[in-house]
């Protein structure tokens, strides 16, 4: 069963192509990832899958129901999309009881999810007197508030100190345990990593990638992290491991040699055979972060 | 439509708002309604543009209510303030978003929201009402203007009708404001090219142009809140009021089903 399904699905703005032919799916209770460098075309895909924006091509279904048809599916569906928007002259709490209003949900569970989303105590706040954690942290309250099957949430982890970031993770997964399917944007690709089963890579609003977070990291290359005892020696130990056909570098006094984890052994003894001798040998996988500069060649 | 109008009217309902534009309507009616009665022999005039209305005809059944439909240009502009912000800020604060994804149905969105905000008219409608004739009652001693026809079925029968036109002026006022803050998607643009053309560019064509009163919104709907004047017909202020509102209205509603929400 799948929460989300698009085929080719696609929005030019005049000549200006947004999101092209994308094609990806995710399965139901998942946590997935969804990564690019800015302007790659998240929002906007995010914006048609919510029905805000009308896909110039393409077929898309969410929660079975097609994009032309939102209200089929929006009242199981909870979204926070580019940040949290809310009236500045209303209470947190009466905020969400607005959009439980609208909903038809029950406006009784609005401090239970302020609770939740540790606003507890600042719900009869102003959203004018918010900070940006805060603020962010009624968006994902907001978005709780139909129960939802499947859960969109754009960038919401921003301005959220490391132990908000940490709390959002742990909430996300105990969603998604729970059934809930959840479709994540973030820069902080570290967390996704953390959380994802899956991912969706975008790239000047192409699809590079659409499948399990796992499959992607082992696409990569390892990579075994040398040091020697004698810094002098890391050029011969590069030499070392090309002559087996290993290429390598040396970053801050470091060889990053590409190989298998259990090479590393064979390095190791190739080494001491040659006289050098390693104070650290480290087998590593790229991490997501790697893999997604190499993917879309964005560095910044 | 009834949940989208609820959700609006928590807005609606914030002390800031509701009591501020209360007071506004308050504040206003009150004015226009004094300077009816303190002002009745005054040679510069008592009500707008400069005319006088005299002791005979606030006499009249209908004269009890001769403060309140002065009122209603004012009201409207109060309406039209309120309509069009409350619209044009779902664009600004980025809010439209969540609102359409709560209710996709987005001509419904649009029904709840006018809906609410007619609610909120129709409170200071009344409120102005009740203003202007207690008013009218407290200042007919001082203004020596015998009040005995105004207690009549006629005073009452009119007073219904003046209701209604200056209730009609009002939405079409706040339908104007929708429209504006619909097409602007921003409150001060909106508000401030509305009110200066209701205000200004109007008066100076109506003055300027013969008989162009009876084809500009703004003379129209003070047409309709007196139940007709110098400018036009009841009859015609409501048919080239409504071909105007229809137009507008039929075009904004194509124009937000169809428009991607990218704010």
């Amino acid at each position: 069963m799948l929460a989300i399904s698009v085929s080719d699905l696609s929005k030019k703005y005049g000549e200006r192509v947004a999101v092209s032919h994308a094609n990806f799916e995710v399965p139901f209770g998942t946590i997935c990832g969804f990564v690019g460098p800015n302007g790659s075309g998240k929002t906007t895909t995010m914006r048609m899958l919510l029905g805000l924006i009308s896909p110039t091509g393409g077929r898309g279904l969410v929660l079975g129901q097609p994009l032309t048809a939102p209200e089929k599916y929006l009242d199981r569906v909870g979204a926070m999309i580019e940040g949290p928007a809310f009236y500045p002259g209303l209470s947190g709490a009466e905020n969400l009881r607005l959009l439980a209003t609208l909903g038809g949900y029950p406006t009784d569970q609005v401090q239970g999810l302020l609770d939740r989303v540790g606003l507890g105590d600042r719900g009869d706040s102003k959203y004018k007197t918010y900070s940006l954690g805060m603020k962010q942290r009624l968006g994902i309250a907001a978005s709780l508030l139909p129960n939802p099957q499947l859960l969109m949430l754009d960038e919401p982890t921003n301005g959220l100190d490391p132990a908000g970031i940490q709390e959002v993770r742990e909430l996300l997964r105990n969603l998604a345990d729970a059934g809930t399917t959840v479709f994540v944007s973030s820069h902080l690709l570290s967390e996704i990593e953390m959380i994802s089963d899956s991912l969706v890579m975008l790239r000047k609003g192409e699809v590079i990638f659409a499948g399990r977070t796992q499959d992607l990291l082992l696409q990569q290359q390892p990579v075994i992290l040398a040091k020697s005892a004698n810094p002098d020696d890391l050029p011969r130990l590069l030499q070392i491991a090309k002559e087996s056909g290993h290429d390598g570098t040396i970053i801050d006094g470091v060889a990053h040699i590409l190989g298998p984890t259990e090479w590393a052994v064979d390095l190791n003894k190739m080494a001491f055979e040659s006289g050098i001798i390693l104070a650290q040998l480290s087998p590593m996988l790229p991490t997501l972060e790697d893999t997604f500069f190499e993917m879309t060649g964005d560095s910044e | 439509m009834i949940r989208v109008a609820l959700a609006e009217w928590r807005k609606l309902r914030r002390p800031a708002l509701f009591l501020g534009t209360m007071s506004a309507v308050t504040g206003v009616t009150a004015l226009i309604t004094s300077l009816l009665f303190l002002l009745i022999d005054s040679n510069r005039g008592n009500a707008r543009e400069g005319q006088l209305i005299n002791r005979a005809t606030l006499e009249l059944p209908h004269g009890i209510a001769v403060g309140f439909s002065s009122s209603a240009g004012l009201l409207g502009l109060v309406a039209f303030c309120v309509f069009a912000s409350q619209t044009a800020q779902e664009y600004t604060h980025g809010t439209l978003r969540n609102l359409l994804v709560r209710q996709p149905r987005r001509l419904v969105l649009l029904a709840g929201k006018f809906l609410a905000m007619t609610i909120f008219a129709l409170i200071s409608v009344i409120l102005s009402a009740i203003v202007s004739i207690a008013l009218a009652y407290a200042l007919s001693g001082r203004a020596k203007v015998i009040t005995t026809a105004w207690s009549t079925a006629d005073a009452r029968s009119g007073l219904l009708h003046t209701f209604i036109n200056v209730f009609i002026s009002v939405i079409a006022y706040g339908l104007i404001g929708m429209i504006l803050g619909l097409l602007l998607r921003s409150p001060i643009s909106s508000i401030s090219i509305g009110v200066a053309w209701l205000l200004v560019v109007e008066s100076i064509i109506a003055i300027t142009v013969k008989h162009s009163g009876k084809w500009l919104p703004g003379q129209l709907m003070t047409s309709i809140a007196s139940g007709g004047d110098f400018n036009s017909s009841y009859s015609h202020a409501m048919l080239i009021l409504f071909s105007y509102l229809s137009v507008g209205v039929i075009g904004v509603c194509i124009l937000f089903r169809r428009r991607d929400v990218s704010n």
